[in-house]
């Protein structure tokens, strides 16, 4: 049994038009037993920026505390808000300081990226458990049924998805995966960004 | 250190008079205005930093003076005052630009970096066994978040921002001289200009492409903003670098 089976959980961030979205699972399981149906992996940096974390469940917890921290003093000390692309830098650096005794999570990111004209561009980014960056212009997945999320993403995902349609496609993604996954499922959340707003939603999913 | 504690060296050789003054900080301030005359100007659309490159004897081979530092593509560094003090600032801010990178993937804003070598500079004016570093500082670059920016720090380590100042021997007249020919839409063509009739008002001897160092920020292009990085490097475009000696030339007999 590797740790981060342990406790179990999902993660998927998608690029749409103009939009993301990242989902998870709301599992929390002691190896088989299934102990929460509510434990969030989802936290938002800044306004623009989530950031989903699967894995050990303690280090989830710790990890949303360090990133919350160092995206605060970032924001105090240069007076404006962090990029996408600038965290997951910070993402990958902060896991490669503990290169010989890991944090046992592997980071997914969602986010809108300021341009150089005032517009924003849709950006997702994941890291293994030690930081190497994964820039992919389509979608990212990690977790206990990242395999099984690769291959429905890979079915279901096309290019400049509207808000709703990104919708729809991560959410059947996120559900027909982990309903084959033991350790991932009971509940399900998914937060689609836009420049304006972002909705957050809660998916009726299989409970067992 | 001999001991453990410290010693000699467990204490600040930076204290307050009873006038509330630290004296220390005066006899640096002493030592910057001893040194050659420094310039910066904020443009529109760029800055212009420049220095008299003055050598005590015709034989030093002043090819190999470097005054007008670059610390990272986007920011560049002058100063006046002594120049070993300014050497070791220079590989200091360098690595601290280094080690921003390292964390965030892309280079400080030049505020950032100004207040990283503030903070070294105040460091010397609190800690056991130093001295103050005798010089100020002009520190030029461009960010995204906030264009062009000229910042000037001092040997107590406190620092602002400026839209044309002067440091060194002959700051007062030049600063003068500064507030005369300067104006908010000032282009970058008519700042270096006006950087040389400044120099050359305080300057002793001949001023040739030889005896000044300048450097230059520009602003980058919307093309160049939005290509983002160089095709194929990744790397990202530099905003500042020090003008040839040929180009300097060519200002000089504008």
């Amino acid at each position: 049994m590797s740790i981060m089976e342990y406790n179990g959980g999902s993660v998927i961030a998608m690029v749409g038009k103009d939009c993301v979205a990242i989902a998870s699972d709301l599992r929390l399981g002691n190896q088989a037993l299934g102990i929460s149906s509510n434990f969030q992996k989802i936290f938002p940096m800044t306004n623009r920026i989530f950031l989903g974390l699967p894995g050990l469940a303690t280090d989830v917890t710790t990890l949303k505390e360090t990133f919350r921290y160092r995206v605060n003093m970032f924001t105090i000390k240069e007076e404006r808000e962090i990029e996408p692309e600038t965290f997951a830098h910070l993402v990958s650096s902060t896991l490669y300081e503990r290169r010989f005794g890991p944090w046992f999570i592997e980071p997914v990111m969602a986010g809108l990226q300021k341009t150089h004209d005032g517009g924003y561009k849709p950006y997702i980014a994941a890291t293994d458990l030690i930081g190497c960056l994964n820039f992919a212009k389509d979608f990212v997945v990690a977790g206990t049924a990242s395999t099984k999320l690769f291959g429905v993403a890979e079915g279901l995902w096309e290019p400049d998805l509207e808000p709703e349609d990104l919708f729809e496609t991560i959410s059947q993604t996120l559900l027909n995966a982990v309903d084959r996954d033991a350790y991932s499922g009971w509940g399900a959340e998914v937060y689609v960004l836009t420049k304006d707003k972002v909705i957050k939603r809660t998916l009726k999913g299989r409970m067992d | 250190m001999a001991t453990a504690d410290g010693g000699a060296y467990s204490y600040s050789l930076t204290v307050f008079s009873p006038s509330g003054k630290l004296v220390q900080i005066e006899h640096a301030l002493a030592a910057v205005s001893s040194g050659t005359t420094s310039l910066g100007i904020k443009a529109s659309n760029g800055i212009v930093i420049a220095t008299e490159k003055k050598s005590s004897s015709i034989l030093i081979d002043d090819s190999m003076i470097d005054k007008v530092s670059v610390i990272c593509p986007n920011i560049g560094i002058v100063y006046s005052g002594m120049g070993p003090d300014f050497r070791i600032l220079v590989a200091k801010a360098r690595k601290s630009a280094q080690a921003y990178w390292k964390i965030y993937g892309e280079y400080p804003s030049t505020r950032i970096l100004t207040q990283e070598i503030a903070n070294i500079m105040q460091q010397a004016t609190q800690s056991g066994g130093v001295r103050p570093y005798g010089v100020s500082l002009l520190v030029a670059g461009w960010d995204i978040t906030r264009g062009p920016s000229l910042y000037q720090v001092d040997p107590s380590g406190s620092f602002w921002a400026w839209k044309a100042s002067a440091i060194g021997k002959n700051m007062v007249n030049a600063k003068t001289f500064l507030e005369k020919r300067y104006n908010d839409d000032i282009s970058l063509e008519d700042a270096i200009h006006t950087a040389l009739l400044t120099l050359k008002e305080g300057f002793e001897g001949h001023m040739t492409e030889k005896t000044i160092e300048i450097g230059v920020v520009t602003v980058p292009s919307e093309a160049d903003l939005a290509a983002g990085k160089i095709e194929g490097t990744g790397r990202v475009k530099p905003t500042f670098r020090k003008l040839t000696e040929e180009e300097v030339r060519d200002y000089l007999a504008m």
